[in-house]
């Protein structure tokens, strides 16, 4: 079976990596998968206010995740603060915080600004991989990249990188995931639709190869910032 | 496990990358043992020395440490003293006995010796686990800096802007004839002729960006001499 878009079962859309290109932001990566584009800043370790928020042990990583009102088109895209938004932001700190060391600032916060200016499903995956990123290019201590991707199940078939038209016309089960290589762990599981038991092992081994593929682009992307600047 | 080294010298590396594998390497600064393999932390360049894998970092927030000289900004007059940002995380306070060797009586305008906004190059005496830290007036060369004006570069690139013993800082000093102090946390007071001063702020930006590349000092040269049309010496050179 061809999927909508002409792809294979386990093939990803076409990927674009870049790291600082946000001149301002301490850090910052653009990733575009597909029609999804998320842009990511990351300002800090930084002044934290309000000041009940300071952590005298440790740093806090405060992630904002925001589709920008030209973004796409259909129910989802609301920019600003939602139930939506806030949630996603919940998961996105949550799928970051285990490869970062925030125990060096003390009272301080890294701030994770997520903002994508295209929205064909996967936002969430492709926030997650941009930030890890931009959280890198920050020279925040971390000991991973964090890759995001959605995998899915749609008729009986596995699929990998669900498209939006997959997730939303088709009502394909869609998986997104969040993989930290080095520990082989998970940092994201979210599933909205059905699959078995047996059938969710298999995606989440599908979804942890494509990841690694990611990884080799994540990590070219953030070579090729400072070879360029070593070489020239 | 037979020991092996996964990268080169002088390499870039992202975090979680492999460095080395086996016992017989020893991780330093930026790097993390994960088991039996050395692993990197940060975005950062490779140095190897012996067995002793270091990573330096190319990018990142200044960290205080004690001992910087570093240019600060006052942003708060408290009691008895002031609080200055120093470009990190955490602002420091400048006490008032540190400040000045003049006596001060209770409840003076503490605004006569150091404004908000005014900019200042003080030394670091003291930082705290919770990264409080003390900075101090005492000290050759420690003093307000009036005139001129205040440029920010990355405080990793601080130490190629300097040079081998100051001698990147010294060539732009008489190749544009401008004071220049440079802060361990990347902010630069030039003081000069306008223009010559932009043309010192120039430079500055040209080392940032061309940081790592080799010759830096012969390019940074020509592109002096270039500019000014004059013939500069150089003392000493970097690598």
């Amino acid at each position: 079976m061809k999927r909508n878009d002409g792809r294979k079962n386990d093939q990803l859309r076409p990927i674009t990596a870049k790291v600082g290109v946000i001149k301002n932001a301490d850090g910052s990566a653009m990733f575009k998968l597909g029609g999804t584009t998320a842009y990511s800043a990351v300002y800090g370790p930084r002044d934290l206010y309000p000041r009940f928020k300071q952590d005298p042990e440790k740093g806090l990583l405060r992630c904002d995740y925001n589709m920008m009102p030209f973004s796409g088109h259909g129910e989802r895209v609301r920019p600003g603060g939602g139930r939506r938004s806030k949630e996603i932001s919940m998961v996105t700190q949550n799928a970051l915080l285990p490869v970062i060391n925030l125990k060096g600032y003390p009272n301080a916060v890294v701030d994770v600004f997520i903002e994508l200016t295209e929205t064909d499903a996967g936002t969430r995956c492709a926030g997650i991989t941009a930030a890890s990123m931009a959280l890198a290019d920050a020279g925040i201590e971390m000991k991973d990249l964090v890759i995001s991707l959605s995998v899915g199940m749609l008729d009986g078939q596995l699929l990998a990188d669900i498209n939006g038209k997959e997730d939303c016309e088709l009502g394909a089960t869609d998986i997104p995931i969040a993989y930290i290589p080095s520990m082989d762990k998970i940092s994201l599981l979210q599933i909205d639709g059905e699959i078995s038991r047996e059938e969710l092992k298999k995606a989440l081994e599908l979804g942890k190869k494509k990841c690694l593929e990611i990884y080799e682009i994540q990590k070219k992307a953030l070579k090729q910032k400072y070879a360029a600047k070593v070489k020239k | 496990m037979a020991e092996t080294l996964k990268i080169k010298n002088k390499e870039i590396v992202v975090p979680g990358e492999t460095l080395a594998e086996g016992m017989g390497f020893l991780p330093s600064r930026g790097t993390y043992r994960d088991e039996k393999t050395i692993k990197a932390q940060k975005m950062g360049m490779i140095s190897i020395d012996g067995k002793v894998i270091k990573l330096i970092p190319l990018t990142g927030a200044y960290v205080p440490k004690v001992g910087d000289k570093i240019i600060a900004k006052i942003i708060d007059i408290m009691m008895s003293g002031w609080r200055v940002d120093t470009r990190s995380a955490y602002s420091a306070v400048l006490g008032l006995k540190d400040a000045t060797s003049d006596y001060i009586a209770k409840g003076a305008d503490l605004t006569q010796y150091f404004g908000l906004g005014d900019y200042i190059l003080t030394q670091i005496t003291n930082v705290t686990s919770q990264r409080l830290i003390d900075v101090t007036m005492r000290g050759p060369g420690l003093r307000k800096l009036r005139g001129g004006r205040i440029i920010t570069i990355n405080s990793h690139k601080v130490p190629r802007v300097i040079g081998k013993e100051g001698s990147m800082v010294t060539m732009i000093k008489q190749a544009t004839e401008c004071n220049i102090l440079v802060g361990q946390n990347g902010r630069i007071w030039i003081n000069g002729e306008p223009d010559k001063e932009v043309l010192a702020e120039e430079t500055i930006k040209k080392i940032e960006e061309e940081a790592h590349t080799e010759g830096l000092t012969d390019n940074i040269k020509k592109f002096l001499e270039k500019k000014t049309g004059k013939k500069i010496a150089v003392k000493g050179e970097t690598q």
